[in-house]
């Protein structure tokens, strides 16, 4: 029996603050996920719109026996930036995820989940962050499983690897949501909103590649570990963490809990993965050492 | 734009400048570089280039050439180590301090931890590819490993800039001035990898020349990166090298160089500001460049900074020749960039 954890990540995306308060509440009620990350991730201009909406969608999480970890920015600049990530830190009573290492250090001494926006590539790296206080150690897109398999043979934490979703691949100072609409950061309009999944990029060919969200460029193709999942685990990865869409999460929660606990061969669940992502594309390339955009068809242990 | 700070309250910057062989760190040297900084023959450092770069005994010579004419030696190893694997880039810290280096310029926790506690008389600089972009993430760098000087993320603003360099102290800055430009935050990008498979990370390369092909048809060169394809050229336009984030590509409806344009990074024009703001080393980009662009780039900016410090208006110097499509940028030193 397998006890690997699913963690929905936080929303990368633009939504709506009263969307995204109702899709949280529907995770709360509906998805079979042991944990719930909540937080502004991309872009700082958009925390004042959702501040607002957290305490709330926190007590409903936790209410329906989540746990709930609250993610830091990816990219800190500005002072104002700093100073929200000084208070994040300094909230003593929910977990906080550090997605910039200015938000470890703030942690140090304390309990932490290291986020896969930071650099944690080999065994010193994982030690150094063991060492600070990391509880837990979400490992960044790029890694293969014989990179990952070396980690958790050599974490004493726990390693979370990212299994479903649009794989958040590059951060910038620029927005490009704006600047594809011939706007500035400064004055964007928010226009990042008008993609709750992302603005597809395609090449000159019309072959679809990544997706902008703001100032963070993502792959074009979902992330989809149903195939890898149970190899994976059987190497030591404890955790999966499920990046929200706007598709069925729920029902995508279920997809990986069924593979996971054998209740489902992976093949039909991929099967069903696509009837839930209508149009969506799959990749898995990075786990094979391969490019990420690629899908390799995993062999699967009986 | 000068008038208001006398040359006498400015620090003179160090110029740091890019060598790729053993030829061009005497260019760099003989034309009036402060520091060098070079990389080992392997994945150890952000530009492992076919052709490229040091190996050990290259680099003892490189360092006495240097030290015998008053300039430094920093040794770039930028990438991250490989998960099991940590050897070889433990063997070129341990080899730069064997050999004298100034400093070496690491990226990885890891690999400073390492440098940190093995090496302790070798001084540390922390890399573009660690992106550190706050006094928070400085100080981290500074209390925890004794890092020296930071080399900034290209997203910053100069005025940005300024406030870090007033709160990190007696911790140095060095920013970018001229050269290739990243839009992403350096060490923080995985496009490379999402079409090859390599990345600057882990590999230290970015859109690999091996992954490249280009295609003539009628229209025109067609320019793929693992396939993809980053650009497409009329048979009059010269085609250029498919970097990934400097490709066009169609988002909302519209073809456009949706990340950024091919072009170079130049700081020529704010110069005295850059000086200003407390910035300790200019370095110049392009360790896979040759010797013709490492001497005309660091005569161009030695000039630069020495009309800066004696209180002279700025040089005009035409840089078009050596730049990518002929274009400039100041980046993400001026807000609207963003």
């Amino acid at each position: 029996m397998n006890k690997a954890k699913l963690s929905l990540g936080p929303v990368l995306f633009n939504w709506k603050p009263e969307t995204l308060r109702d899709f949280y509440f529907r995770m709360a009620d509906e998805a079979d996920l042991d944990t719930v990350h909540v937080g502004e991730v991309v872009c700082s201009k958009r925390t004042p719109f959702l501040e607002p909406f957290i305490p709330e969608i926190i007590e409903r999480l936790t209410a329906a026996g989540k746990d709930v970890v609250l993610s830091s920015l990816a990219l800190i600049m500005t002072d104002r930036e700093l100073n929200a990530a000084r208070e994040l830190a300094g909230a003593a009573d929910i977990l906080v995820e550090a997605n910039d290492i200015s938000v470890a250090a703030l942690m140090a001494g304390r309990p932490f989940v290291a986020g896969p926006l930071l650099n944690i590539y080999n065994e010193g790296t994982l030690a150094t962050l063991e060492a600070m206080g990391a509880m837990r150690v979400c490992l960044p897109a790029e890694l293969s499983a014989d990179a990952i398999a070396s980690l958790t043979a050599a974490a004493k934490v726990e390693i979370e690897v990212q299994a479903f979703g649009r794989l958040p691949l590059a951060i910038s100072a620029r927005c490009y949501a704006a600047r594809a609409r011939n706007l500035t950061k400064d004055g964007c309009q928010y226009v990042c909103a008008d993609d709750p999944d992302g603005m597809a990029v395609e090449t000159l060919d019309e072959v679809p590649f990544l997706a902008v969200n703001g100032t963070q460029t993502m792959s074009y193709h979902h992330m989809d570990l149903l195939g890898d999942v149970t190899n994976l685990a059987a190497r030591g990865v404890g955790r999966f963490r499920l990046w929200p869409q706007t598709f069925d999460m729920a029902g995508v929660a279920r997809l990986f809990r069924a593979v996971l606990d054998r209740k489902m061969a992976a093949p039909e669940a991929e099967a069903a993965l696509a009837r839930l992502c209508p149009g969506a594309e799959f990749a898995n390339g990075y786990i094979h050492g391969r490019p990420g955009h690629l899908f390799v068809e995993p062999e699967f242990i009986e | 734009m000068m008038a208001a700070t006398t040359p006498a309250a400015l620090t003179r910057p160090e110029l740091v400048c890019p060598a790729g062989t053993p030829a061009a760190l005497k260019s760099a040297v003989d034309a009036g570089a402060d520091c060098v900084y070079v990389g080992f023959r392997d994945e150890t450092n952000a530009r492992n280039f076919p052709g490229l770069n040091f190996s050990r005994k290259e680099l003892g010579e490189g360092i006495a050439y240097a030290h015998s004419r008053g300039a430094k030696v920093l040794v770039a190893i930028n990438t991250f180590p490989r998960a099991g694997q940590p050897q070889l880039w433990h063997q070129a810290v341990d080899d730069a301090a064997r050999l004298k280096a100034d400093a070496a310029i690491l990226a990885d926790i890891g690999l400073i931890d390492y440098a940190a506690r093995t090496h302790p008389e070798l001084r540390l600089h922390l890399s573009v590819q660690a992106a550190a972009s706050n006094p928070d993430a400085i100080r981290f760098y500074a209390e925890r490993f004794g890092i020296k000087r930071v080399v900034l993320p290209r997203v910053l603003t100069v005025q940005e800039i300024a406030a870090i360099n007033a709160r990190i102290a007696p911790v140095e800055t060095e920013v970018f001035v001229f050269g290739g430009l990243c839009v992403m935050a350096e060490g923080r990008c995985a496009l490379s990898s999402y079409a090859t498979g390599q990345s600057p990370n882990m590999n230290g390369v970015c859109s690999p020349a091996g992954e490249v092909r280009y295609t003539e048809t009628p229209q025109g060169i067609t320019s793929e990166l693992g396939g993809f394809t980053i650009n497409k050229f009329t048979p009059n336009e010269p085609a250029g090298y498919p970097t990934l984030c400097k490709g066009r590509f169609i988002a909302d409806d519209k073809a456009s160089y949706l990340f950024e344009e091919p072009t170079s990074l130049n700081t020529l024009t704010i110069l005295p500001d850059l000086i200003k703001a407390g910035v300790t080393a200019f370095k110049i980009e392009g360790r896979q460049r040759g010797r013709a662009y490492v001497a005309a780039v660091v005569q161009a900016f030695r000039q630069g900074i020495d009309a800066v410090m004696a209180g002279r208006p700025l040089p005009e110097i035409d840089l078009d020749r050596i730049t990518e499509g002929g274009k400039q940028t100041t980046g993400a030193y001026e807000k609207a960039w963003r």
